[in-house]
């Protein structure tokens, strides 16, 4: 976007148009919101590439087969194709995947680790939508090859040590597992954002 | 006083982004949707400070859109039954700024409130030219436009005969991670919004008033179809940017 398309349309300090609020994707966005290569954030067959598995329950322990997980993540150096980021873009970095869950509540996204960023241990952000939540709620995965890194970061570290290990996946059979619990016992960590 | 006029990143800082307004977005445990019940979390949400991945986000361009993707009316042999209408608007942040070439996803139940859906069935028909489902890209101002046909309400197990007002479902990105915003459209002077608890879980009546389009008949066009307006604001940026770390 250039300062040329911006010009002329921004309102005043007293003039900020209040938001639209968030209603609930509800029971039916499988319709809607799925594409074919959703999961896949970077391109079948690119080396390295592996599997983030994990399944959405509920605060009785259910799995929620009506939920969309999205992640959004740095490249392998910490880059993305972004014109905000001050460091400039990287072109073609897709950094975004998409899964809606399936009948026993699983979602599946395929991607790389991303790398480190000033500051932060390398992690993926995520949103989760679905029936029954007016609003999505947002929260990180971490891997559990940065450990080291994960002592200094300084989102881990705000968190209650208690629950750090809610946001850092587990590794597993092509990859690593990441389950997200919306209520209850080992509640994952959600963060206002 | 202007803000300023546009916000290419300098060189260690980062665009921030305004926390809504208290009463503009519903809260996650409203006990009114029973569905809420077990799905909202107990533990209070952690500040997450806006750091690069929170204000950078997808841009989804024009290969996620085909040629017909935006007009709901023509993706079968045949057209759907119901009141064709046109569902146009802006996609704009807080301040005002066009989000430009963005995607916005819709669904919808056909003209009878059915949902092309395997769990939905309730006694109302399909109609087999009509999916429900549309993308758009919004143009250099931000605009975005579908044609469709205006979604019946349906009944649904809350409450005793209960029912969801009209209404399509939006999906945006915006500019970066912390906007993104998935809503439900509806229609002016639906009988149903006072009975309606995902409507009224929004606490603010002017931000419900903000899911509401308006009838818009200078995009009616005669003897076709009617026109609805649907702006959709995103959260603006804040003036004060922040310092990024280097490492």
């Amino acid at each position: 976007m250039t300062a040329t398309e911006l010009s002329g349309t921004e309102l005043t300090g007293t003039e900020l148009a209040g938001p639209t609020p968030s209603q609930t994707v509800g029971p039916y966005l499988a319709i809607g919101l799925p594409w074919p290569d959703g999961p896949d954030v970077v391109p079948p067959g690119t080396p390295g590439a592996f599997e983030v598995v994990g399944t959405v329950f509920d605060g009785n322990g259910q799995p929620v087969p009506d939920a969309m997980v999205e992640t959004w993540q740095a490249d392998p150096d910490g880059r993305f194709d972004h014109p905000d980021d001050p460091r400039g873009a990287v072109p073609g970095w897709r950094g975004f995947g998409r899964s809606a869950t399936d009948d026993s509540g699983s979602y599946v996204i395929r991607t790389v680790l991303p790398g480190a960023l000033p500051g932060q241990a390398p992690h993926l952000d995520v949103s989760v939508f679905s029936r029954g939540l007016l609003n999505r709620v947002v929260t990180r995965i971490y891997f559990p090859d940065h450990q080291d890194a994960h002592a200094t970061d300084p989102v881990l570290t705000s968190v209650p040590e208690k629950r750090r290990g809610t946001l850092v996946a587990v590794p597993s059979e092509g990859g690593y597992r990441f389950d997200v619990h919306l209520q209850g016992p080992g509640e994952t960590v959600f963060f206002d954002v | 006083m202007a803000v300023p006029t546009h916000h290419v990143a300098e060189a260690g800082t980062l665009p921030q982004y305004r926390s809504d307004p208290d009463g503009s977005q519903p809260p996650l445990d409203f006990p009114a949707y029973r569905s809420t019940g077990l799905r909202h979390p107990n533990e209070p949400l952690i500040l997450l400070p806006q750091r690069l991945t929170e204000v950078t986000g997808p841009v989804l361009g024009p290969g996620r859109v085909g040629p017909l993707d935006h007009d709901l009316t023509r993706q079968h042999a045949g057209e759907p039954i119901g009141q064709r209408i046109i569902v146009h608007g802006t996609l704009r942040d807080g301040n005002g700024r066009p989000v430009p070439n963005s995607l916005v996803e819709i669904w919808q139940a056909n003209a009878g409130g059915r949902y092309r859906h395997k769990v939905d069935n309730w006694p109302s028909p399909l109609d087999p030219n009509f999916t429900g489902v549309g993308r758009a890209l919004t143009d250099a101002q931000g605009h975005y436009e579908f044609v469709t046909i205006k979604p019946g309400a349906y009944p649904w197990g809350n409450h005793d005969n209960a029912w969801r007002p009209a209404h399509i479902h939006f999906s945006v990105f915006g500019r970066a991670f912390t906007q993104r915003l998935v809503t439900q459209m509806y229609f002016p002077d639906d009988p149903l919004f006072a009975h309606d608890p995902v409507f009224n879980s929004v606490p603010d009546e002017a931000a419900r008033q903000r899911m509401v389009s308006q009838f818009d008949l200078d995009n009616t066009v005669e003897q076709w179809a009617l026109g609805f307006r649907f702006d959709i604001v995103l959260r603006g940026r804040s003036a004060t940017p922040f310092e990024e770390p280097h490492q």
